[in-house]
């Protein structure tokens, strides 16, 4: 079983145009090092070069921000729904 | 079958009755007075923080509006009989502790214990905002509440558009308009304040003709700037609750700060082609728009509505999500969008809704502050800096 991921607009053009994706993961990290594997550049848009994940777009596993779970060691169990959430500011 | 008088005296034998100054006693320790006379009557003054039921109405509506049958409860009617049978009604009812005031609102007035008279709705208003007083949850109360409060919208474009459009329906009494664009044509694919003949003209103009033709009891103000630091807190000081309906980031980070530093709600939403954001920001109750995000996008990677294009439809969703959070923000009823996260795709026609929490860490509404003062976001982006317009 796995878990999905929601990705938004901006990403989808990475993710081959797809609204949702399914990943095979234990945890955040996992999830994105996979997201990042099957789809290059996707990875790039979530973290810093730091490796840190960037203030302007927050993960949410289900519905809780994993700032305040356990970060990117957030454990994931099958059937779980991941969000990727951006900044944007149209109006 | 008993005469008037015989029921009078029967009822008065089985009920309790006080005066005026041990009623206004037990409403200073927190027991409810109740109203049961007649509409026409209560607007011609009443006792303040009275619950207003007229006794056709009470059995129907007391027990959602007097919850807790045994608390005290004092009945006034104009002179004590009206209230002696409303008594008698809630005894039957269950509430145990009923009290109906000897004299009523008469000896009230004549103790010379303070009285409300509240605005009353000319028989315009009242035709106009029928299906709101209608609703028990607003009412007459709750109309005059919108009438006079004033909401700030923030942009006066695609999401401020259906926004300024419904508040001004529902009768928010002033409407600020902050924008320093003029309108475009290609503004019409989605913001329906302006029209072909607005075209050229500054949108705050055009949104005030629209929306003063819309109703005439709406006092609009045009803010016809951009918001920077040295204008911002003049600009929201009088408004209630801000509606931020605008293009940018730097506007975003600007007015959420000033917003927090004042201690305004601000209603927020955002859209980007298919997609929405919406929550409420109030400072002391929830997190801040920095809580959920600490930084803004690089703007190559969140160009507006103009350079990326947009769902004409989008943000009228959006932008009527804040106008419900506003007039539940007005009306102090319902669950706000405090803490909650509420996002929209038009394309899966799906909601979403997310745990947003103060951070601790913030910047500006953490527990250990870095931002004390209102900065001006620098616009580091490769588009020259643009006019505040949504």
């Amino acid at each position: 079983m796995s878990v999905h991921v929601e990705i938004p607009s901006q990403l989808r053009p990475l993710a081959g145009g797809q609204a949702r994706v399914a990943v095979e993961a234990s945890d955040v990290d996992s999830l994105i090092e996979a997201l990042g594997a099957a789809h290059p550049g996707l990875k790039e848009r979530l973290l810093e070069p730091s490796g840190e994940l960037r203030r302007y777009v927050r993960l949410f596993v289900n519905e809780e921000d994993i700032r305040f779970l356990q970060e990117r060691r957030t454990t994931l169990a099958p059937g779980d729904t991941v969000t990727i959430v951006p900044a944007i500011a149209g109006g | 079958m008993a005469s008037f008088k015989e029921l009078i005296r029967k009822v008065k034998g089985e009920i309790r009755e006080a005066g005026v100054a041990e009623a206004r006693a037990a409403q200073q320790r927190g027991a409810v007075l109740l109203d049961v006379r007649e509409a026409d009557e209560w607007a011609q003054g009443h006792v303040p923080g009275a619950v207003f039921i007229p006794r056709g109405f009470l059995e129907q509506r007391v027990e959602a509006e007097v919850p807790g049958k045994q608390g005290e409860v004092f009945v006034y009617c104009a002179g004590g009989t009206r209230s002696a049978f409303a008594a008698r009604t809630l005894l039957d009812l269950g509430y145990s502790n009923v009290t109906s005031i000897a004299g009523g609102f008469g000896k009230w007035k004549e103790a010379g214990f303070p009285v409300e008279v509240p605005r009353t709705l000319s028989p315009e208003q009242k035709q106009r905002y029928s299906r709101h007083l209608l609703v028990p949850e607003i009412g007459a109360a709750g109309q005059d509440t919108l009438l006079r409060s004033k909401v700030l919208l923030v942009g006066a474009g695609g999401l401020g558009s259906p926004a300024g459009f419904y508040l001004a329906a529902a009768g928010v009494g002033t409407l600020g308009l902050v924008d320093s664009d003029v309108v475009d044509v290609s503004n019409l694919q989605r913001q329906i304040l302006h029209t072909n003949q607005s075209v050229g003209k500054a949108k705050t103009a055009s949104g005030a003709a629209t929306l003063g033709a819309l109703n005439p009891d709406v006092t609009v103000v045009e803010h016809q700037l951009r918001l920077d630091s040295s204008n911002v807190l003049e600009v929201i000081a009088p408004y209630d609750v801000i509606v931020d309906g605008c293009d940018n980031f730097a506007t975003k980070y600007l007015v959420n700060d000033a917003a927090v530093l004042t201690g305004k709600t601000v209603v927020y939403g955002s859209i980007f082609r298919f997609e929405g954001q919406a929550s409420v920001f109030k400072p002391g109750a929830g997190p801040c728009y920095r809580c959920l995000f600490p930084e803004p996008t690089p703007s190559e990677l969140a160009p507006s509505c103009d350079e990326a294009g947009v769902l004409g439809v989008l943000p009228g969703t959006v932008g009527l999500i804040q106008a419900s959070e506003t007039l539940k923000l007005l009306l102090g009823i319902g669950r706000p969008l405090v803490g909650r996260l509420l996002t929209y795709d038009a394309l899966e026609q799906s909601f979403r809704e997310f745990r947003v929490r103060r951070d601790p860490g913030c910047a500006l509404c953490g527990d250990n502050p870095t931002i004390r003062e209102l900065e001006d976001l620098a616009w580091s982006c490769h588009f020259e800096p643009r006019p505040v317009h949504a």
